[in-house]
């Protein structure tokens, strides 16, 4: 699980890094989509990749990682989804305000001069 | 817990969440009820700060626990010294830029008011939090406003530094969730007393790792900060946004010099076995660096908004410089400039709109340089009458004031700016042989000294002397009061040198040492 896990986080990240570096305000803004899941898996394995173990403590009996999952990142992560969301939503309205006033979707908002 | 002074910790993050949401419920309905809460909030803050200064002048930091669960488990925020000057520099920020605001700019846009007090809210919290994800989620939401501000007034030239300053600061959180991500990893707690206090237990196995998500957690913070090479953003951003939103954003940039100033020091300062001192020769290099690219955009530019952008860059690079130095003593004179140096830029950012007004806006800029910062500043629609009388002799104050701030960035006597340089000088060059880092420092405070004089008269020559004749501005007594007030300020800091450069000394060696911090955190209640 930890292979999958893991090159399906550097796929995603090697995939928006890549689509950072690209002039368009669109494949930037799916570079940060892609680049925000890879950090959320990641932030979801530190907690130990584990399957089947309960979130919850059972009355009676001593909390221990071994056997229970970790909540803490699966808290963080999920404030971190909802951040990220609303982020992205405002980058995506102020992505369209520029391609309204600039008349182009670069990231300067200018063709480059060929 | 119940004491009336425990609860005041967490009155600097409620009372503008409470007067953003007054601020949104009223909406456009009364100008005047939006008026007063936000002054309501801004003059509340100060007292606040005020109170929570004196407070925090005490040898064990004061815990606030969200919840009473203990200190581990639950959130807590933390009210030290340099918390609480963070705060007392935000609050008289906010005041200045607030009262500024009222003379035009608020009616540029949509929202001015409500995304202003988040914005304070979204700082406060930051220099508050105890945790680094409750510092994330301050940075969020000090950033989702600072987005909001950045692009109040709209035009071109906003938009598009904006979709820069956006995207940057998307890639640097996600940044900052990896570092802290990993550190959890390691070290199992997000609290940073617990972490300071965990990292002499970590295995030399794991040390790599630790240090690799602190060294991930900088470089968020670094961005923040304007460190060459990750702050090429901040010039244009701060000279595109409006006048009251760019002196509020002067302290955000000072957001992530606190965040490493805290971070580093409890990680990686005395007592953190192996890892001591972890990555300062990466500040003080990448500082100085910074520096000496500021030096050179502050004579380069032409524009009086960049170049006020480029003093941020050089006041940054000098504090990241003094930190890197690991000296306690260096430290106290780094808060004492950081002190002045965001005073005197805030006051530059106000000063300039009203310099600028009334003139050609870009008339000191050649046609060339025009074309390559891309079309002027759109002046904000005209509201219907001026706010407030105009004052007589405007020349003559606005040439006062831009001299003031010439001399504090330039670290020029009489004022503290000159005082700042000193007091982070002076240590460094005391006793012993003198290394050869220490005489960097020392040059590079000199020459960007010299370049800012250079530069900051060349500019004034240009806009006090050769400006046309019958070019008169018109200035309202509630703008030109809190670019005095902050000069006065600085004039104020001058004179209580003594005092508060005691302050800054007691504050930077609670850092370097932090016991106190960690027993306040800590130490169950008694």
């Amino acid at each position: 699980m930890e292979l999958v896990v893991s090159l399906g986080i550097g796929v995603l990240a090697g995939s928006g890094v890549w689509l950072l570096m690209r002039p368009r305000t669109f494949q930037v803004i799916i570079g940060i989509s892609l680049l925000g899941y890879a950090v959320n898996l990641f932030i979801f394995s530190t907690g130990g990749l584990r399957s089947g173990a309960a979130a919850i403590l059972s009355p009676g009996e001593v909390g221990s990682l071994e056997l229970y999952a970790d909540p803490l990142p699966q808290a963080l992560v999920l404030t971190a989804i909802v951040i990220g969301f609303a982020a992205m939503a405002l980058l995506l309205v102020v992505l369209i305000a520029a391609r309204g006033l600039t008349r182009s979707d670069h990231v300067d908002g200018r063709e480059p001069e060929r | 817990m119940s004491a009336w002074p425990d609860h005041l910790v967490v009155a600097p993050i409620l009372l503008p969440m409470l007067a953003g949401i007054a601020t949104i419920l009223i909406g456009d309905r009364s100008r005047a009820a939006t008026i007063a809460a936000g002054f309501a909030s801004v003059i509340g803050l100060v007292v606040l700060a005020a109170v929570l200064l004196a407070l925090a002048d005490a040898p064990v930091a004061r815990a606030y626990r969200l919840g009473d669960w203990p200190a581990s488990f639950g959130i807590v925020l933390v009210l030290d010294r340099l918390a609480a000057l963070m705060l007392m520099l935000a609050a008289l920020l906010g005041l200045a830029a607030f009262s500024f605001s009222l003379g035009r700019w608020a009616r540029a846009g949509a929202h001015f008011h409500p995304l202003f007090q988040f914005q304070l809210m979204g700082l406060n919290g930051a220099f508050l939090a105890g945790d680094i994800f409750n510092l994330f989620v301050f940075f969020e939401v000090m950033l989702a406003a600072s987005y909001g501000l950045a692009l109040h007034g709209s035009g071109v030239a906003r938009v598009r530094a904006g979709l820069h300053y956006i995207v940057v600061n998307l890639i640097a959180s996600a940044f900052f969730l990896v570092g802290v991500s990993v550190l959890y990893g390691v070290a199992g707690t997000l609290n940073m007393a617990d972490l300071a206090a965990r990292m002499r237990m970590v295995e030399a196995e794991d040390r790599g790792l630790v240090e690799a998500g602190a060294a991930i957690l900088g470089i968020a913070f670094l961005t923040k900060a304007a460190i060459w090479p990750l702050g090429f953003w901040l010039p244009s951003t701060y000279a595109a946004a409006s006048t009251p939103a760019a002196a509020i954003l002067s302290i955000l940039s000072k957001v992530g010099i606190y965040a490493v100033l805290r971070m580093w020091l409890l990680l990686f300062g005395d007592g953190a076995g192996p890892s001591q001192g972890f990555a300062g020769a990466v500040l003080t290099v990448g500082g100085l660096a910074t520096v000496a690219f500021g030096s050179v955009a502050v004579l380069a530019t032409q524009n009086l908004a960049r170049l006020a952008g480029a003093s941020v860059l050089v006041s940054s690079g000098t504090l990241l410089a003094a930190i890197g130095a690991g000296q306690a003593a260096v430290t106290g004179g780094a808060l004492f400039y950081m002190t002045s140096s965001v005073l005197a830029i805030a006051a530059l950012f106000l000063l300039i709109e009203l310099v600028e007004r009334g003139r050609d806006v870009g008339a000191d800029v050649l046609a060339v340089t025009r074309e390559a910062f891309g079309a002027p500043e759109e002046e904000p629609p005209e509201g219907e009458a001026e706010v407030g009388i105009a004052i007589p002799g405007t020349l003559a104050v606005l040439g006062f004031a831009f001299l003031a701030c010439a001399l504090l960035l330039a670290g020029l006597p009489p004022l503290s700016g000159f005082l700042a340089k000193f007091a982070i000088l002076a240590p460094l060059l005391g006793a012993g042989p003198v290394s050869a880092t220490s005489w960097l420092l020392l040059a590079a405070l000199v020459l960007s000294g010299f370049a800012t004089i250079i530069a900051m008269a060349r500019t004034g020559i240009e806009v006090f002397w050769a400006a046309p004749a019958g070019a008169l501005r018109r200035v309202a007594v509630v703008e030109i009061v809190p670019v005095a007030g902050l000069l006065l300020l600085t004039v104020a800091l001058t004179l209580a040198a003594g005092p508060a450069m005691e302050f800054m000394q007691r504050a930077a060696e609670a850092l370097h040492a932090p016991h106190g911090y960690l027993r306040g955190v800590l130490d169950p209640l008694p």
